[in-house]
């Protein structure tokens, strides 16, 4: 089983675009969406869910009014300003705790409890495309490298299982936490850039992040008709940094058709956009397979 | 006072639009521009600065002291990240995990473990094009970017208006950057995406408390779900960016859209007067 994987550094570039047209034209595959906050695939691949868990990624302390002595031993320890006081009652901010459990080691009353809290869902699908899994987190929540994490070892096993020939990732945009995560074991990775400044920038640092892995690099350039003197510019720079590009698709409005319709872009038509991706497809698989 | 510019999705526009509004504002206000998407900073690009100081972030990680550890493992069963894990009475850490708690240190019965600073990032302070301006860039490699926003948030002058960059989406960084907002800008696109994104991001707005207001960018193309959901919503919609090449050109290129078309000053104005009025509004009613 190959695993790809496939970030941006900029948002917005088309990752999940990109998945979605792989869905439709590959073989054998297992699908995972590990924007987990903010995950679109779905949107694309019109799941039947089969299974939806609970994801408990930490813990959240408690402070028991009744018991607690208000000496403030909690606020003094915690690191990331979770405890709140007013007027001598002392409480837990929830979007603060990262669920250390320092407060709960320094408490001479025994007042601080931890509980297991939901921090995202994990959703496993039919889709006609293929099995897929994706994470959702709940609003304001930490630990998304965490179920990232979660996501993808569920994918993988589904992929083991049925014996998939690929697994297919869509992962997050920056370089932290969760594309951290998502780019763990990865086989291969697809950076999706587009041509403008910002994007260049990003694409250099999330070049550099992807080769702390052991896996091969490659780019697409999206839009690519939008800025020519800047696709120049990011054909120089990845080839001085030795990154196979693999496409260039035009910008084509039938990809937000096509978003509006809930369908991955290869299947709604064979524009432009469409084409670009099908060739890319072909050199994306004999690249993974050199 | 601060704004911040957010959104679900990535590549809405938000920098267009907080670079701008900036820019902008500083004609009449005094203003600083604060980048705080740290993975990934854009802002610096359309603005130049001059860079006149520059700081690293530190946090605390534990340093465990080979001849006075006995292996016991009290500090591995602590840590609640799994950071720390102890094979044949030997500590190995992973730093990537850690969150920098200090909970090892103390569970420690032979006082091996010592916290030392690492630096995961930077802040720097600079001028470009006239405008007070402030970034964070996260380490390459570094998972956590909430404690680089935290330390920026801290530095920027609170004298002045604050406009805050965003990253995307509505984890750790982004509650980080709007959490104490006065106000919150959520910037979206009229696609299938832009709208599943722009509910997950009202969902965090709502959760701290904070107002919140929608500018729509590639204006025209799509569908009207997103200008449907807001009136449903009761969210007002701030500004309409159509879908415009010299727009698109003018941001690949690095240039502000108020510089390469100066007809959009007036509406980034009455933007701001906008949010006024509302946060006046609420005070009242």
């Amino acid at each position: 089983m190959v695993e790809l994987v496939v970030i941006s550094g900029k948002g917005g570039t088309g990752k999940t675009t990109v998945v979605g047209a792989l869905a439709f034209l590959a073989r054998d595959k297992v699908l995972a969406d590990c924007d987990v906050d903010a995950a679109n695939l779905h949107l694309l691949l019109r799941p039947k869910i089969e299974e939806k868990i609970p994801y408990e990624g930490s813990e959240l302390a408690q402070i028991e009014k009744s018991k607690c002595l208000g000496c403030g031993n909690c606020v003094e320890a915690c690191r990331f300003w979770a405890i709140i006081s007013e007027d001598g009652v002392y409480r837990v901010d929830p979007l603060s705790c990262e669920g250390c459990g320092v407060c709960f080691q320094v408490c001479p009353a025994g007042a601080v409890s931890l509980k297991p809290r939901l921090s995202g869902w994990i959703y496993v699908s039919h889709t006609d495309y293929g099995p897929l899994v994706h994470g959702e987190l709940l609003p304001g929540e930490e630990n998304t490298g965490k179920l990232v994490t979660a996501v993808k070892m569920r994918a993988r096993a589904i992929a083991k299982d049925t014996g998939a020939k690929w697994l297919f990732v869509d992962g997050a945009p920056g370089i932290g936490c969760p594309v951290i995560a998502s780019l763990s074991g990865a086989h291969a990775v697809l950076i999706v850039t587009e041509p403008s400044l910002s994007a260049l920038h990003d694409l250099k640092r999330a070049a550099e992040l992807a080769r702390h892995f052991r896996a091969k690099v490659s780019v697409v350039i999206n839009k690519a008709d939008l800025a020519p003197n800047l696709v120049e510019k990011i054909e120089m720079e990845a080839s001085e940094e030795g990154l196979p590009i693999l496409g260039h698709i035009p910008y084509d409005e039938t990809v937000i058709r096509a978003q509006a319709a809930g369908r991955p872009v290869v299947e709604y038509n064979s524009g432009p956009a469409a084409r670009a991706i099908q060739a890319l497809w072909q050199k994306l698989s004999a690249w993974i397979e050199l | 006072m601060r704004i911040a510019i957010a959104s679900g999705k990535g590549g809405t526009g938000k920098t267009t639009l907080a670079v701008s509004l900036a820019l902008v504002l500083a004609e009449t206000h005094p203003v600083e521009l604060v980048d705080c998407d740290v993975e990934e900073p854009n802002d610096h690009i359309f603005l130049s600065p001059i860079i006149h100081e520059r700081k690293p972030v530190e946090v605390l990680v534990p340093e465990v002291d080979r001849e006075a550890c006995l292996g016991c493992g009290a500090c591995a069963k602590a840590c609640r990240y799994g950071a720390l894990v102890v094979i044949g009475r030997k500590v190995f850490f992973h730093y990537e995990l850690c969150h920098g708690c200090g909970l090892c240190r103390m569970v420690c019965p032979t006082e091996a473990i010592r916290e030392v600073p690492r630096t995961i990032g930077w802040i720097e302070r600079g001028e470009g094009k006239g405008l007070p301006f402030l970034q964070g860039v996260l380490n390459v490699g570094e998972p956590r970017a909430t404690p680089v926003i935290r330390a920026l948030k801290e530095m920027a002058d609170p004298k002045r208006i604050t406009i805050l960059d965003s990253p995307p989406g509505t984890g750790c960084p982004m509650v980080e950057t709007v959490r104490d907002a006065d106000y919150v800008i959520l910037v979206t696109e009229p696609t299938a995406f832009g709208l599943h994104d722009l509910r997950a991001a009202l969902a965090v707005t709502e959760a701290l408390s904070v107002p919140a207001g929608v500018v729509v960018s590639k204006w025209g193309v799509g569908t009207d779900h997103v200008e449907r959901f807001c009136e449903e919503k009761g969210l007002p919609v701030l500004l309409r960016i159509p879908w415009d090449q010299a727009i698109a050109r003018a941001y690949a290129n690095g240039i502000p859209l108020v510089e390469a078309l100066p007809e959009w000053r007036e509406p980034l104005r009455n933007l701001f007067q906008d949010i006024l009025l509302a946060r006046e509004g609420r005070r009242n009613g």
